[in-house]
């Protein structure tokens, strides 16, 4: 193919005896857009690495142009036009914007004497091109993510980039700053750049880029175009597994409530929230970052005591003040920020399991029963068929979707009523996240209450059988997730 | 320690281990140094007694110490707590002696030990309450409380000592049962195994452990993490009292600035030990080993009067520093890494 950019052929590598990539080939034409995607762990970031010169491959080669190349370090990819946009971008945050986009120019023609006015000239038209508006004197530190990104690619301009590689670009940001990115991607697409964009997210992939591919295990699974995709592919192409999407629907709930909202407000956060929550039920919560919905978790969790209105827990008054009165009342929480809210890291898998029962496995006196303790943790393990060979290890040792399973098992083995899971599946792969799924749906039909607080719109509908939408701290729809769409609740949303 | 089934912390055993080995290894090293230099001096039963004896005043300290910092916090009050114990345990006792020069009341040294212990039990939950109520940083908190409670001794006893007790009280704690195991040492090892058992045969052992590693999360998962904490200083305060009356027994007195070095002793032994600075690890194992190493590197350079007691600090600090910078280098160097968060 002489009109490929950039053409990966058979690229080996190993670390450590791990056969990270095993002969993984990809071809990138001029001004294309293409979709880089597979699971965590399934070789993604040592392909761009050795792409970028940070890694040799063991085998194969790399074709630029129609060249083969030899051996390049990181420096000659750049050189060559190639150039990675990392997750956390790189920048300085202590510097302007100016000496951010201008520095790398200054120090590669090694030049020891500042000039700002040269500096100021190139960053002028290093922001010109892709027409983003930026106080060129404002310190990095303080844009929003969103901004300093956009830096990072102004920055990867200034070295006539021809292919710029963009590692998950759209995790930190929000809707709206996502639009606006792809909106970027199609002004260098239309320069003529190549854009190698690496993502898990459906949606997206769908909406950017014209070709793809998939890596699962460090092999090519497959790359075609993108037309050619829809979900039930991309899921099995990505996990080697095939999922039914069935919408859920509540069978038979219950007369009275499990969980009952009369008017709630915490000021600063919400106002005026009621809801009712039955049995076999998943009420799906949405809304914008700022809506509210995370305090609301909060405040039926007793974190945060909401200080208006009433909680109704089986149609009695609850008082919900701290998390040991939301548990004794058969509430549990899955917090949003798995890492420092949900989880003790070093500590063993057993102990992270078993924390929020752990009264239970004592005998007098708060003697730990060690046998039922073991007997518990076993039974938990098997259950959510967390992968671990031992539980005693360090939690940090588990991927993302096995730790989110820990801190569900956690709750589950209080037997509660009512679980709140603020954003269940956010950085858990494609394959935890169906599991997961399957997890809450199963739990509803044996009659427990579910809220789904999340943004992820498809699996708010698929999963939920209401939809509340929240903005600006009060509820704006109420909706029937089986006639829902995702426009009409985007609509609603902003 | 060898390795037990999934019940303890395995998470670190393996590390832990190591640890002790080490601490073994120094040990060891330093025995078999004097064992050349100073063998008859040393290895006399009486020398072994006498070690005995002292190093349980900063060892039940250091255990209270050892648990506040496996919350994540830290006590600097165990020596005002035992000083100001000793001093109203030994006003309490000249009381209770005849004023005819009889003998004590049977139940008065019981009594000494239980009122002690309780003195020391509220002073532990006021500095529990400053650090979980009212959310002092534990090292203000406890420093604070130390400065105070020193002051009141000072008041009480107008910066003298209180002398002139008993005798039966200092002969009985100083007592050696069977005429070979000092009393002191029985104190101590019935409170170390009773913290051991705490750590590792309860509920609220794990508690700490987990609310030491990510207190945020302790509370996500409906840990009464201010009931925790004011447990743990309360049991720092008890230990510290023990502590107090074990010096007040050693001495035959009491007087607001004894053991002004203990503080940092405990310490020192504690970090020693193992347990981590931040919270949430170590092991009991540990820090008995480091309270012993310390005591017998002490009592052996003692042995060489040469050396001057000047240089004890010295080699104490050099000490700690080398057992920190081995464990870097045992543990590969592994840079600090914070876990990535995910946004």
């Amino acid at each position: 193919m002489a009109d490929s950019l950039l053409r990966a052929v058979d690229i080996q590598k190993s670390f450590a005896g791990v056969h990270a990539l095993k002969g993984v080939s990809l071809d990138i034409a001029p001004g294309e857009i293409h979709c880089l995607a597979g699971e965590n762990g399934s070789g993604k970031s040592t392909l761009i690495k050795i792409i970028s010169g940070v890694y040799q491959p063991d085998g194969g080669y790399i074709e630029f142009d129609g060249n083969k190349l030899g051996k390049i370090t990181p420096i000659d990819a750049i050189l060559l036009g190639v150039q990675v946009i990392y997750q956390d971008f790189s920048v300085f945050p202590n510097l302007t914007v100016m000496e951010n986009l201008a520095l790398n120019s200054e120090l590669s023609d090694k030049r020891k004497i500042v000039n700002w006015q040269r500096m100021r000239q190139i960053a002028e038209e290093a922001v010109a091109t892709i027409n983003f508006q930026v106080d060129l004197d404002a310190l990095v530190g303080t844009l929003t993510v969103a901004q300093k990104q956009m830096v990072a690619i102004c920055r990867a301009l200034i070295f006539n980039a021809r292919l710029i590689i963009m590692d998950e670009p759209t995790t930190a940001l929000t809707r709206k700053e996502v639009q606006a990115l792809f909106k970027v991607i199609l002004q260098l697409k239309a320069q003529g750049i190549s854009i190698l964009f690496v993502s898990h997210k459906l949606n997206e992939v769908f909406e950017i880029s014209e070709r793809f591919s998939i890596l699962r295990n460090g092999e090519l699974v497959v790359t075609g175009f993108t037309r050619d995709l829809d979900s039930a592919k991309f899921s099995y192409y990505m996990t080697g597994r095939e999922f039914s999407d069935e919408q859920f629907s509540a069978k038979n709930p219950g007369d009275t409530p499990l969980l009952e909202v009369r008017n709630l407000g915490l000021s600063g956060a919400f106002e005026g929230i009621s809801f009712k929550l039955h049995g076999g039920e998943i009420l799906g919560i949405t809304g914008l970052l700022d809506s509210g919905r995370s305090e609301l978790a909060l405040a039926l969790f007793g974190i945060r005591e909401a200080d208006s209105g009433e909680i109704l827990v089986k149609g009695k008054r609850a008082r919900i003040n701290n998390p040991q009165a939301a548990i004794k009342r058969g509430i549990g929480l899955v917090p949003e920020d798995r890492l420092s809210e949900g989880l003790f890291l070093p500590q063993s898998i057993a102990d992270n399991l078993i924390i929020a029962e752990i009264d239970r496995l004592a005998s007098r006196f708060k003697v730990f029963d060690k046998k039922k303790r073991a007997r518990e943790v076993e039974r938990l393990v098997k259950e959510f068929a967390i992968a671990t060979p031992n539980p005693a290890n360090a939690c940090q040792t588990l991927s993302g979707g096995n730790q989110q399973r820990v801190v569900l098992a956690k709750w589950l083995a209080c037997n509660l009523d009512v679980l709140v899971l603020n954003g269940p599946t956010v950085g858990v792969d494609i394959g935890s996240k169906h599991d997961i799924h399957g997890i809450l749906q199963n739990l509803a039909r044996d009659g427990m209450g579910i809220i789904i607080i999340s943004d992820d719109l498809p699996e708010v509908i698929r999963n939920c059988s209401r939809v509340i939408v929240l903005k600006s701290g009060r509820i704006v729809e109420e909706m029937d997730a089986a006639e829902a769409t995702e426009q009409a609740i985007l609509s609603r949303m902003m | 320690m060898t390795t037990k089934p999934a019940g303890n912390k395995p998470a670190f055993t393996n590390r832990v281990d190591q640890h002790v080995l080490r601490l073994l290894l120094v040990m060891a090293v330093w025995m078999v140094f004097m064992a050349l230099t100073r063998a008859s001096r040393f290895y006399t039963l009486i020398n072994f007694q006498t070690m005995a004896s002292q190093f349980p005043e900063f060892g039940l300290m250091s255990l209270g110490v050892m648990l506040c910092m496996i919350t994540g916090g830290i006590d600097l009050s165990p020596v005002g707590v035992a000083n100001l114990v000793a001093i109203m345990m030994a006003l309490l006792l000249k009381q209770l002696a005849p004023a005819d020069g009889g003998g004590l009341p049977v139940y008065a040294i019981p009594l000494v030990f239980v009122l002690g212990a309780a003195i020391g039990a509220c002073l532990g939950i006021i500095n529990g309450l400053l650090v979980s109520k009212v959310r002092i940083p534990p090292i203000l908190a406890t420093l604070g409380m130390s400065e105070l409670l020193t002051g009141v001794a000072i008041v009480i006893t107008n910066g003298a000592a209180v002398s002139g007790l008993p005798v039966e009280y200092a002969m009985t704690v100083n007592n050696k049962i069977g005429g070979l195991v000092p009393m002191q040492l029985v104190i101590f090892a019935i409170m170390a195994i009773i913290v051991w058992f705490l750590l590792n045969r309860t509920t609220f052992g794990t508690k700490i452990y987990l609310l030491g590693t990510n207190p945020t999360a302790a509370r996500f998962s409906g840990l009464k993490n201010h009931r925790l904490i004011i447990s743990t200083y309360m049991i720092s305060g008890i230990t510290a009292a023990l502590g107090g009356l074990v010096m007040l027994a050693n001495y035959n007195s009491a007087r607001a600035n004894y053991g002004g070095v203990y503080v940092l002793q405990c310490i020192l032994v504690v970090v020693l030990g193992g347990v981590s600075p931040t919270g949430g690890k170590g092991r009991i194992s540990g820090v008995v080993l480091a309270i012993v190493l310390l005591r017998m590197l002490e009592t052996g350079i003692n042995r060489f009067p040469q050396i001057s007691s000047y240089y004890i600090s010295l080699i104490w600090g050099g000490v700690l520093l080398l057992v920190m910078v081995l464990d870097y280098f045992s543990a590969g160097k592994r840079p600090i890494r914070r876990p990535r968060k995910i946004p």
